[in-house]
């Protein structure tokens, strides 16, 4: 075994590393001192995933199943990121008194769905892929039950793991339809060997439909709204950043690699469910009231965009993806910070409660807003650079019909994002959220995602090496 | 330059206080880029009397994403350089107007910047992605300013004219990625660089199937009929500034993109499709100016008047030829003083009458004979008074209509010119109204005259519209020479 290979795999072992000795130390720690788990695992996961940034020279493990690339580490720097930024923001919800005894839990669950995701992104056949999809999804499920004595959480876990259970049943049996018609489960042999054949088409439609579970398209949505208002606050984020992200940039890469045969068939396909997908989302996220199904439908409508994005096949299509979500982390991690700020201070969770929030917290405000023009792509922040580049890949295509419903859906989208915006500039309030001071790491998160979300468009490097990544490999 | 000074001007208000501080910051940041802005138009200008030739001028362009092609592309030729002073001296007297803004003073001043170099950028633009950049920044602002610091129902229209305006640049983004992915007909990279698609020859289908989306999209904001009904809610709940720049630049915008993007890069798909917009204009014209007559508030008026007269400037576009631009462009910068001045003038009132309905108000020459006067003036200016910017504009539109002998543009030119008539319908009776006759109410006959900061306001911009009225031909030639580029495209499809 060269020392080379363990270097390809550096992500995931560190991962690993780092919920092994937070463990270990849970275990060395007295009650009373468990509060100093959370600095320190916070700490810790930021030296493991700096350490990580070092470049590594792209190569193969275990004869094809794990493939490591510039796009991938980079894919799994960004995924890094958007977990430490979900921990600095779970530091007010893991103080609370009912959370003492779950701290090293709750960190060592998230990593470990984390190391899943790294083994789905990296993966080169189709049973690493699943496996890393299981190792994902099912600590997933237990975080979102963590408030265990309320119901609206316990029953969000239920919905996850039964449906979960469910998708990935569907998805397997897809998979299980393209390996008896093909006869490899690598990517690269099956790729050879796909044709518009009954068999292999039936198998494509029950793994497309065991991803948009994943993925929350439409219309295989109907559990995000439920589960992301039952989740606590900083698992809803990192649901709907970190684990929509990461099914989306390995659904890509199976599209254009696997099934490149049969792009034809599959560009229908999305074409349909982008429009679906968008529509819905945002039609529902109209009639929300609760902040955090407000978010929920709001990210299903954008996954309906990444579909636009898809549909824009090769390294513009690749590129615009991952930077789309790159700026989705930092985007949707900003509004989500806010709102775990304002429900960690008085647990306030609806939008009519945001009303006059200006007044006493302008700050929060404004990073609240920030993000939310984000996403509806205004510019300057960095939605805007996000959502034009995912049309315009649509466009090297020739899809314009659907950058035009796309665009018209942005335009719905910008009036519930005002909503907010209204409330919390406009509205008026006689018992507005009073002035709070939040804990330092979340304070420092929403900084780094304003940072981020102000800068990034206008850093136009960052496109051009994501772009230069993925040339390599389409 | 000119996106520079505005930014710096905002950091600056994040460090003041309140209102003094925010507004002395405002107005010394604006008196700056309105000094640029003069010299600008000289120096151009200079440049082109000492025989610069080059299309557009002092331009500087840095690559921003490669692989797509997306310059940060930017310059000025004469129309740039009109619409940049334009806009330079509608924010310097807007900034005056809005001197007593008392409540988030920092934030209004900040966001009215914010506008402003939205505006900016959008003029000097050279690049597709940039202009829209630019385009869509005002949004943002926009909203806020209608929403926060409008009256009557301001929450309902800022939303409707936010909503309204981003389907327009809905429509728009589709336009420009159709300009791109089809301005490399002969192979090589896509652009998205203005002056480089102006040179190629876009095919003709998908110039059909884009023309319609760019030009209805900058369209929404030029009020085209029937998407023109953000304007007068819009305008009317909007503070006295906003409404300035909105009325008097904002739909200019609509108007330029119509002209540099619509029509310059794909003029046979304009050429050929332009009757249906024609059509559309004219029922523009006419409608604001009826609209007008109907109106009881004051802003309502000058709202639809602004729908009427925006709607002239885009009917001269579509009359393609050299003189009709002209007039076109004179218009737009003729309409901007004169709606900015009213605008400012309405809310002067306002702010004494706390009234501005005009069956309320009567007689105010008496009582505050300085705004008085400046608003009997801005209304003959409008109804096109020979002296003033406005006639100078109009003359130029309706000569270039009629270069058209065939019955279709006959027609459309005879309507529009009418509505000459019922502009100076409205105008007088607004006038004579709020000026002559008997005061209305006792309150009224102890109004304050104008103060130093709203004299300075409307006069900036009454020396403009009366400059422009008697001395036209040095802006009338400043545009006719970067006109001639255009023309020769247009004239070389049009064969």
């Amino acid at each position: 075994m060269d020392f080379k290979y363990i270097l390809l795999m550096r992500h995931e072992l560190l991962l690993v590393l780092v919920a092994v000795i937070i463990l270990i130390f849970d275990f060395l720690t007295d009650r009373e001192k468990k509060n100093r788990l959370i600095p320190f695992s916070i700490y810790l996961f930021a030296g493991a995933m700096l350490v990580s940034f070092f470049p590594v020279k792209p190569g193969v493990l275990f004869g094809g199943s794990f493939q490591g690339n510039a796009l991938t580490d980079f894919f799994k720097d960004i995924l890094n990121l958007a977990l430490l930024i979900v921990f600095m923001q779970s530091e007010g919800y893991l103080r609370k008194e009912e959370n003492r005894e779950k701290i090293a839990e709750y960190f060592v669950l998230l990593i470990l769905t984390l190391v899943g995701m790294d083994y789905m992104v990296s993966s080169g056949d189709f049973l690493t892929f699943y496996v890393g999809l299981e190792t994902a999804s099912i600590p997933l499920a237990g975080l979102v039950a963590y408030d265990k004595f309320k119901s609206r959480s316990a029953e969000g876990g239920v919905k996850l793991i039964l449906l979960s259970a469910l998708s990935s049943g569907v998805l397997l049996f897809g998979l299980s339809l393209v390996y008896g018609a093909t006869g490899s489960i690598y990517f690269s042999d099956i790729a050879k060997h796909i044709t518009a054949s009954p068999l292999i088409i039936l198998g494509f439609i029950f793994f497309l439909s065991g991803m948009g579970f994943k993925i929350s398209l439409v219309p295989f949505h109907l559990w995000t709204a439920d589960v992301y208002e039952g989740a606590p606050m900083s698992i809803t984020a990192y649901l709907s950043v970190v684990s929509k992200g990461a099914a989306v940039f390995i659904l890509t890469i199976i599209l254009y690699k696997v099934f490149k045969n049969i792009t034809g068939l599959w560009e229908t396909a999305l074409y349909a469910l982008a429009i679906l997908t968008m529509t819905v989302g945002n039609l529902f996220a109209i009639r929300q009231n609760n902040i955090k199904r407000f978010l929920a439908f709001s990210s299903i409508a954008q996954a309906g965009f990444i579909l636009v994005g898809i549909m824009g096949t090769g390294s513009l299509g690749m590129t615009s993806i991952v930077y789309f979500i790159l700026i989705y982390v930092f985007t949707n991690l900003g509004a989500f910070g806010v709102a775990s700020a304002i429900f960690n201070a008085s647990g306030v969770e609806t939008i009519s409660g945001y009303n006059g929030l200006y007044k006493t917290n302008p700050r929060l405000s404004l990073i609240m807003m920030l993000s939310l023009f984000s996403l509806a792509g205004i510019p300057p922040v960095a939605g805007f650079f996000g959502k034009f580049f995912m049309f315009t890949s649509a466009g090297s295509k020739g899809y314009f019909i659907l950058i035009l419903i796309g665009v018209l859906n942005a335009t719905i989208s910008l009036y519930y994002y005002l909503m907010v915006v209204k409330a919390m500039f406009i509205n008026k309030n006689d018992h507005p959220v009073p002035y709070f001071r939040s804990p330092n790491f979340l304070r420092f998160s929403l900084l780094l995602c304003s940072i981020a979300l102000v800068f990034i468009g206008f850093a136009g490097g960052i496109f051009e090496y994501i772009m230069s990544v993925s040339h390599v490999l389409f | 330059m000119f996106v520079i000074v505005p930014v710096l001007t905002m950091i600056g208000i994040l460090f003041t206080k309140e209102l003094k501080g925010a507004r002395l910051v405002s107005a010394v940041g604006m008196g700056i880029q309105l000094v640029l802005a003069i010299f600008l138009v000289f120096y151009y200008l200079s440049v082109r009397g000492a025989g610069n030739l080059h299309e557009m001028i002092l331009t500087t362009d840095y690559s921003w994403f490669p692989s797509l092609n997306i310059h940060y592309f930017i310059g000025v030729d004469g129309i740039a350089v009109a619409m940049i002073a334009l806009t330079a001296i509608v924010i310097f007297a807007g900034v005056f107007a809005s001197w007593e803004m008392e409540y988030l003073s920092r934030e209004f001043f900040i966001s009215l910047i914010l506008l402003s170099t939205g505006v900016f950028g959008f003029f000097i633009s050279l690049d597709l992605f940039t202009m829209f950049l630019f385009y869509e920044l005002a949004v943002i602002p926009m909203y806020l300013l209608i929403g926060i610091w409008g009256s009557g129902p301001k929450e309902a229209s800022a939303m409707k004219l936010t909503l309204m305006l981003m389907a327009g640049s809905a429509l728009l983004l589709v336009g420009i990625l159709g300009i791109y992915y089809h301005s490399a007909p002969n192979g090589g990279p896509y652009t998205f660089n203005i002056l480089a698609i102006s040179k190629i020859h876009i095919p003709l289908a998908a110039q059909r199937f884009f023309f319609p989306l760019t030009f209805v999209g900058f369209g929404i904001l030029g009020a085209l009929f029937p998407l023109h009904t953000w304007s007068p809610s819009g305008h009317a709940s909007a503070p006295t500034a906003v409404s300035m720049l909105h009325a008097g630049v904002l739909m200019k915008l609509g108007a330029y993109g119509c002209f540099r993007v619509a029509i310059f890069l794909m003029p046979q798909a304009a050429t050929q499709m332009a009757w249906i917009f024609i059509i559309l204009t004219s029922i523009s014209v006419v409608y604001g100016a009826f609209g007008a007559i109907m109106q009881k508030d004051l802003k309502f008026i000058n709202a639809y008047s602004s729908v009427s007269h925006v709607g002239l400037i885009l009917f001269a576009l579509l009359m393609m030829n050299k003189i009709a631009m002209d007039g076109a462009i004179l218009q737009m910068i003729s309409h901007g003083l004169m709606t900015a001045l009213f605008f400012a003038l309405i809310g002067m009132i306002y702010g004494r009458t706390h009234t501005r309905d005009i069956r309320e108000m009567g007689g105010l020459m008496k009582v505050i004979p300085f705004l008085g006067v400046m608003y009997m003036i801005a209304g003959f200016a409008s109804l096109g008074l020979p002296g003033f910017s406005g006639f100078v504009a109009e003359m130029t539109i309706f000569v270039g209509a009629f270069k058209h002998s065939d019955l279709f543009h006959r027609v459309a030119s005879v309507v529009v010119v009418s509505s000459i008539v019922i502009t100076a319908v409205y105008i007088l009776r607004v006038v004579g109204k709020l000026l002559l006759g008997p005061v209305q109410k006792e309150a009224h006959l102890h109004l304050k005259g104008a103060s130093w900061y709203e004299k300075l306001s409307t006069t900036s911009l009454l020396i403009a519209i009366v400059g422009i009225g008697v001395l036209p031909l040095w802006l009338s030639d400043t545009i006719l020479n970067s006109l001639q580029p255009i023309m020769e495209k247009l004239v070389a499809y049009l064969h």
